[in-house]
């Protein structure tokens, strides 16, 4: 046991720094981080990731990946929170790539995984339906095979950043007989396809990253199927596995603590900076322990895979404190800037002839609508009362 | 980075299930509680048989120089087996403060640990006290060749088996200046020191110490004169580290007990486990016992680190042992419901060591100051 770093890792460090530094998107540093990025914006940092083959650090070296061992992936995460770089879109990458390294054909291997690493095809996730949101396997997106297609009528909803994908994976139901788990198939279906229909769903705090995504008699080829039919369950679960082990988003919200930490720097309470008052500091330092522990619970977690075990369902432990500590922290920091939470400025706004950027400290320019938008992550990739059932279950044995 | 033990360290590991296999089930511990020392003096002869005093000293002194690691796997299997025997005390702490002694006091001091013929004891705490290690007004002046000391300790744990104190005393400076603190050795029979030994509710005993005139030699000075601040510091950071191994322990013991009664009893027709209300706090009970293994491998890892990194590495594991300690020990009692509550299950008696690790070597509040005044 040690936590020392080699000069291996130290090297390695100063690597990456020194690439990101050069080589992260100027365009993406000036950017103002409240409005909305453009599809081009979000997929600029993945190419000149996938140019130097860093990618898919945690693929397979023969799939593209790098080898990288746990020491190595910390570091880079760390890296690219501490310099801020843009996240990437999880949809490929941590998502599907591998369910298809997993479960697909030689052909999908090919073509699927191509398109991930080149960021050449933007995927999206065809899961939750209005009527099967936790009970996720009552979906009833229901898949008919004709000839050498499937006819695919149905309905999801929460489809992030549909508007700007070329591909969806979706659950589907290709039987109805038997436990609701074992008529489920899961399909790779092309957005461009006849009958999609992509509808927006506004969120409370006023942005658009969801969608609903209609399907009126889409024409899907059967060699779209990954898997067999009807074993699409037991993608799903390996697919939300891996989702949770990447939510923890310890590094970055070592980050947001930093933010908070300079926000309450320059803020004032009865004269003195909030970073000075006593009860600030406290509901700080609280946040930070707790952090502390789950980047250690993670590394634990990391060492465990490194060795081939896991991630088990300890995994679910990641999600339900990584999302609990990314809202407190957007609670802390809408509390620190105060009176100016309130303002709801967007370009909407400026367009009037506001000047809106004038109003309040920088600073405080999104923390409520972050404060807002980060409610969903209690609720997205199985909520974290599911993950609680799911720990009762797989590790509790209840 | 690793998070791996080694095959020496398993070793070890396994060497103490057994001990607690075969000498510390729940009776035979609630026996050595209640009998009139209140500990075993066969187990601490074993302790030193199995090497487990000699473990941090060097080579040079006699021990087997095994660091935190180590350290951190006897707590831990001890904690699981509510060990009262006062290992902490005497190894982790006074011996602490022992390795960074003169190499005269070394020599003196060190075999007596290491053979099991001394038993040591902490004296830090004061009434006014609270948890401020320099807030201390029990003073010793030089006088001639000896110190004499005058004041009132509290709550020492392990007082009555120790038969050496080391004491922080003030020989200079304002009531809670880290400046003028300094550490002395005192001898249990020392003339002028009265001591009243008692029970504690976790089941160890401690005692109150009263020094009037108290004299010791200038040889029995650890470290510089007022210089004592620091070290004192640096030893509880280490204790401390032992302590939440202790409790990560006793928290498993104590989540597997809930788990497997919840599994078994039954009511309304059904185990109790199979309420969801139930899971859930167990759960939760789950997770800050892993959070709380983080923290005490991090601690452990950390504690050669400069000040500020080994400050907010202790401070920040004591935060997040105390609160899963709380909270896991009022669960277990709460979901064993009325059987929680009797002394006959061996439930209560882990939520009551955990409790006073909640506070020992100072609380949440505390803690958290001193973790964000690190810098």
């Amino acid at each position: 046991m040690d936590l020392a770093f080699t000069k291996e890792d130290e090297q390695f460090r100063h690597e990456v720094r020194e690439f990101i530094d050069k080589n992260f998107p100027q365009k993406l540093r000036d950017i103002d981080k409240r409005t909305d990025l453009t599809r081009e914006d979000m997929l600029s940092w993945h190419k000149v990731l996938y140019n130097k083959g860093w990618i898919a650090p945690h693929w397979p070296k023969e799939y593209g990946g790098t080898d990288w061992n746990i020491t190595q992936r910390y570091i880079w995460d760390q890296e690219c929170a501490n310099a801020g770089t843009t996240p990437l879109i999880p949809f490929g990458l941590t998502m599907l790539g591998p369910v298809i390294i997993g479960f697909g054909n030689d052909e999908q291997k090919d073509w699927v995984l191509k398109g991930i690493l080149s960021g050449d095809d933007w995927w999206c996730q065809g899961y939750s339906e209005p009527g099967a949101g936790s009970d996720l396997a009552s979906l009833r997106t229901k898949a008919e095979r004709v000839d050498d297609h499937y006819i695919v009528n149905g309905h999801k909803i929460w489809t992030t950043l549909a508007q700007f994908a070329d591909w969806m994976f979706c659950l589907v139901r290709t039987n109805n007989d038997g436990k609701p788990q074992e008529g489920i198939s899961f399909l790779l279906i092309d957005m461009k396809t006849e009958g999609i229909d992509v509808k927006p769903i506004i969120t409370l705090d006023g942005g658009h990253e969801v969608n609903e995504v209609f399907l009126e008699d889409v024409k899907v080829p059967v060699e779209n199927l990954v898997g067999e039919e009807n074993m699409g369950w037991t993608i799903a679960k390996f697919l939300l596995g891996n989702e949770r082990t990447g939510i923890a988003g310890v590094a970055r919200s070592k980050k947001a603590l930093e933010r908070l930490k300079d926000i309450a720097s320059s803020e004032y309470i009865d004269g003195e900076n909030l970073i000075d008052d006593p009860d600030f500091n406290t509901k700080i330092a609280d946040v930070e322990v707790d952090l502390t522990a789950l980047e250690y619970t993670e590394l634990r977690t990391l060492a465990k895979e490194s060795k081939g075990e896991g991630p088990g369902a300890e995994s679910s432990i990641l999600k339900i404190k990584g999302t609990e500590i990314q809202q407190r922290i957007t609670e802390l920091t809408m509390e620190a800037v105060g009176h100016y939470s309130n303002p709801y400025l967007t370009p909407a706004f400026e367009r009037q002839g506001s000047n809106y950027l004038t109003i309040g400290p920088d600073y405080s320019h999104g923390a409520a609508q972050n404060y807002f938008n980060m409610r969903k992550t209690s609720i997205y990739g199985g909520s974290n009362e599911i993950q609680k059932n799911i720990i009762a279950k797989m590790v509790l044995g209840l | 980075m690793d998070f791996s033990f080694s095959e020496e360290q398993t070793l070890l590991r396994n060497t103490i299930q057994s001990f607690i296999q075969d000498n510390y089930d729940f009776d035979k511990r609630q026996a050595i509680v209640k009998s009139e020392e209140g500990m075993k003096q066969e187990n601490w002869k074993q302790f030193s048989e199995l090497g487990l005093l000699g473990l941090p000293f060097s080579e040079e002194d006699g021990g087997l120089n095994f660091g935190a690691v180590e350290t951190m796997i006897v707590a831990e299997e001890f904690g699981k087996g509510l060990v009262v025997e006062p290992y902490i005390q005497t190894v982790v702490t006074c011996g602490g403060f022992l390795r960074r002694a003169n190499s005269t006091q070394k020599e003196s001091y060190i075999p007596g640990i290491i053979s099991g013929d001394d038993i040591w004891a902490f004296a830090y705490a004061e009434p006014q006290g609270r948890y401020n290690l320099n807030d201390l007004s029990t003073t010793a002046s030089l006088e001639g060749d000896n110190y004499v000391i005058n004041g009132y300790k509290s709550v020492v744990s392990g007082g009555p088996w120790a038969n050496k104190f080391i004491v922080s005393v003030r020989t200079s400076g304002e009531q809670r200046d880290a400046d003028g603190i300094s550490l002395l050795i005192v001898n249990k029979d020392s003339d002028g020191l009265s001591i009243r030994d008692y029970p504690t509710v976790d089941g160890s005993r401690a005692s109150e110490l009263t020094f009037e005139n108290v004299q010791v030699s200038k040889e029995n000075l650890i470290g510089e004169e007022g210089k004592g601040s620091e070290l004192i510091e640096l030893v509880v950071d280490e204790t401390i580290a032992a302590i939440c191994s202790e409790a990560i322990g006793a928290m498993k013991v104590l989540n597997d007990a809930t788990v497997e009664y919840c599994k078994t009893r039954k009511q309304f027709g059904q185990p109790i486990g199979k309420f969801q209300v139930l899971q859930h706090r167990m759960v939760d009970m789950f997770m800050q016992y892993e959070q709380s293994v983080s923290m005490t491998y991090m601690v452990n890892l950390k504690l050669d680190e400069d000040y500020a990194e080994r400050r907010k590495a202790a401070s920040g594991a004591k935060v997040q042992i105390a609160k899963a300690a709380k909270f896991i020990g009022q669960s277990a009692v709460q979901l064993h419901g009325g059987m929680g509550m009797t002394d006959e299950l061996n439930v209560g008696h882990y939520f009551k060591r955990l409790s006073m690790i909640e506070n020992s070597y100072g609380n949440i509040d505390h803690h958290l100051k001193k973790y964000s005044s690190a810098e």
